[in-house]
């Protein structure tokens, strides 16, 4: 009896975590724009998605913006942490405490903040100023991807590659970077995922013509239910399915055991 | 060999990213430009107290109050199944927990609005029994929904991480001395899963508290949620001082919130996510 009532409990849950997501992506196939009934089957909101350039350009600017911050804030936060770990006590307490800021602070306090520091360095808001965020709020999560792995690394190690030859450049590479590598990683993906669903931030500091995919949605649910919405969720539910799965079996492949993130 | 000096580079942009537009909302919130030059104020902060603004901070503490209590209670149950040993399949179940959390979260608020819309789905259900057609958008129980619906996952995740860490030896031994199950949950479960309520708590309330997209798109104009003030008051009326103002005592709430949380954390050393 218990266990019937937690199955049905779980499945409740479920269903309302997941009806919503779902109906949407049934009505994305509705020849109809209204969601009250089913006219039949059609793709012309998919066909509407792939004409509209507001969205195509939305889409290649929230893509762009993700790779090209996140390699630029992993080089930094790279190579911040490998300087932050080597400071003394001090100095270090003050860069971990000041780079946490933007991770605990509000995202509309982050992004307003940015925003007033654009304005008062006289930047257009466009590209520009919204990748300079990107970068911003991903370092942290880079630097503080990498520093527990550092912090469990043996330090002499790469004293020893020193004594054995190696120029610092040499034994970073073939020492240092092997063993923080999971770190690296962590914090690469950490860095891209954030960047890719980030609304408020990008929301305060873009300008006219550059928006991301959120921005988008943003501005078209504001008027209303729109089809094309219903197709762009589908597709951007099936991308996400599909990457969270290849992760999931890499991952359970490498360890042999669970790990979801 | 000191290698300190390459994070350098790194203290420049901290300082020009982070802190200086810190320091400008500062400035902004407490300076004002008169005829006689740029003076100290802060009428911006006296104007905080004005009963009609006072309102919108307690709307948006009372709303994300509502949804945390609802996240926990829907969610802690989630959490203790799935941790229980009965589901094999239990990696699957994780996975379906997580998959949402990874969606754009403007897309989940949409979805809800479509199904709540006047000629939405749950509208067609209801006319079709026969009963006049209710207007479910546009109130405060929209927007609880809409947030309950975004933030469950970041309590279920939380609690389940420090259920299953917990010595089930400890809850043999305690039935073994006779306890029944609804001792063992209230004397040994719950207290040991303490630290995972905590930061589930933290990881809904805050992002419920500051949101302004489920308010806007879920509560339309009318359930102004602080969020949405403060968004306003950049975008629409160019209020920077006002809108600085609000913006130093959300993040004063936040930031003094968070710092209680993570000692609570520390003193248990506990779980979390992230």
């Amino acid at each position: 009896m218990m266990r019937h009532l937690k199955r049905l409990y779980i499945g409740i849950v479920f269903f309302f975590l997941y009806a919503p997501i779902l109906i949407l992506m049934i009505f994305s196939f509705n020849k109809s724009r209204y969601m009250s009934k089913w006219d039949g089957f059609s793709l012309k909101w998919y066909a509407d998605l792939f004409s509209d350039r507001d969205i195509m350009s939305a889409l290649y600017y929230t893509i762009l913006i993700a790779v090209l911050s996140t390699i630029i804030a992993t080089v930094i936060g790279l190579i911040t942490a490998i300087g932050i770990h080597d400071m003394n006590k001090f100095g270090k307490s003050i860069i971990v405490n000041i780079s946490y800021l933007p991770i605990l602070n509000p995202d509309i306090v982050t992004g307003i903040s940015l925003m007033m520091l654009f304005v008062f360095m006289k930047l257009e808001p466009g590209f520009l100023t919204l990748l300079l965020a990107h970068i911003t709020f991903n370092i942290p999560y880079v630097i503080f991807s990498i520093l527990p792995k550092l912090r469990q690394m043996n330090k002499h190690l790469y004293e020893a590659a020193l004594d054995l030859g190696a120029t610092p450049f040499y034994a970073f590479r073939k020492v240092i970077l092997p063993e923080i590598m999971p770190g690296v990683v962590t914090g690469m993906i950490l860095a891209f995922t954030l960047s890719i669903d980030d609304f408020v931030i990008s929301y305060f500091t873009t300008g006219a013509g550059v928006s991301n995919l959120s921005i988008i949605i943003y501005s078209m649910a504001r008027v209303g239910i729109k089809p094309t919405i219903n197709a762009l969720s589908t597709l951007l539910f099936i991308t996400v399915l599909l990457l969270l799965l290849i992760v999931n079996k890499r991952t359970t492949n490498n360890t042999g055991k669970e790990k979801v993130l | 060999m000191k290698k300190s000096w390459v994070a350098y580079p790194y203290v420049v942009w901290m300082i020009m990213f982070i802190v200086v537009p810190l320091m400008l909302i500062i400035f902004y919130g407490t300076f004002e430009r008169t005829p006689q030059g740029i003076e100290f104020t802060l009428e911006h902060f006296k104007r905080f107290f004005e009963p009609l603004y006072v309102m919108v901070l307690i709307r948006s503490l009372y709303l994300a109050l509502i949804c945390t209590i609802v996240c926990l209670l829907l969610g802690y149950p989630v959490s203790m199944i799935l941790a229980s040993k009965e589901y094999r399949d239990k990696r699957i179940l994780i996975f379906l927990m997580v998959i949402p959390m990874w969606m754009n979260f403007l897309l989940r608020t949409y979805a809800w609005l479509t199904l709540l819309e006047k000629n939405g789905i749950i509208n067609t259900f209801i006319s079709f029994l026969g009963l006049p057609k209710m207007e479910l958008l546009y109130n405060q129980w929209a927007v609880v929904l809409g947030m309950v619906y975004n933030f469950l996952p970041f309590m279920v995740l939380p609690i389940y991480s420090v259920l299953i860490k917990i010595d089930k030896s400890i809850i043999e031994a305690a039935e073994d001395l006779g306890a029944n199950s609804r001792i063992v949950f209230s004397k040994i479960i719950f207290p040991l899963s303490l630290p995972g309520v905590v930061s589930g708590i933290t990881m809904v309330y805050m992002p419920a508290v500051t949101t302004f997209v489920i308010s806007r798109l879920l509560g339309g104009g009318q359930f102004l949620l602080i969020g949405n003030l403060i968004e306003e008051l950049f975008l629409k009326s160019g209020e920077w001082g006002f809108g600085s103002a609000l913006s130093i005592i959300m993040m004063i709430l936040i930031l003094f919130s968070m710092a209680i949380m993570s000692k609570y954390e520390k003193e248990n050393e506990g779980g979390g996510l992230l």
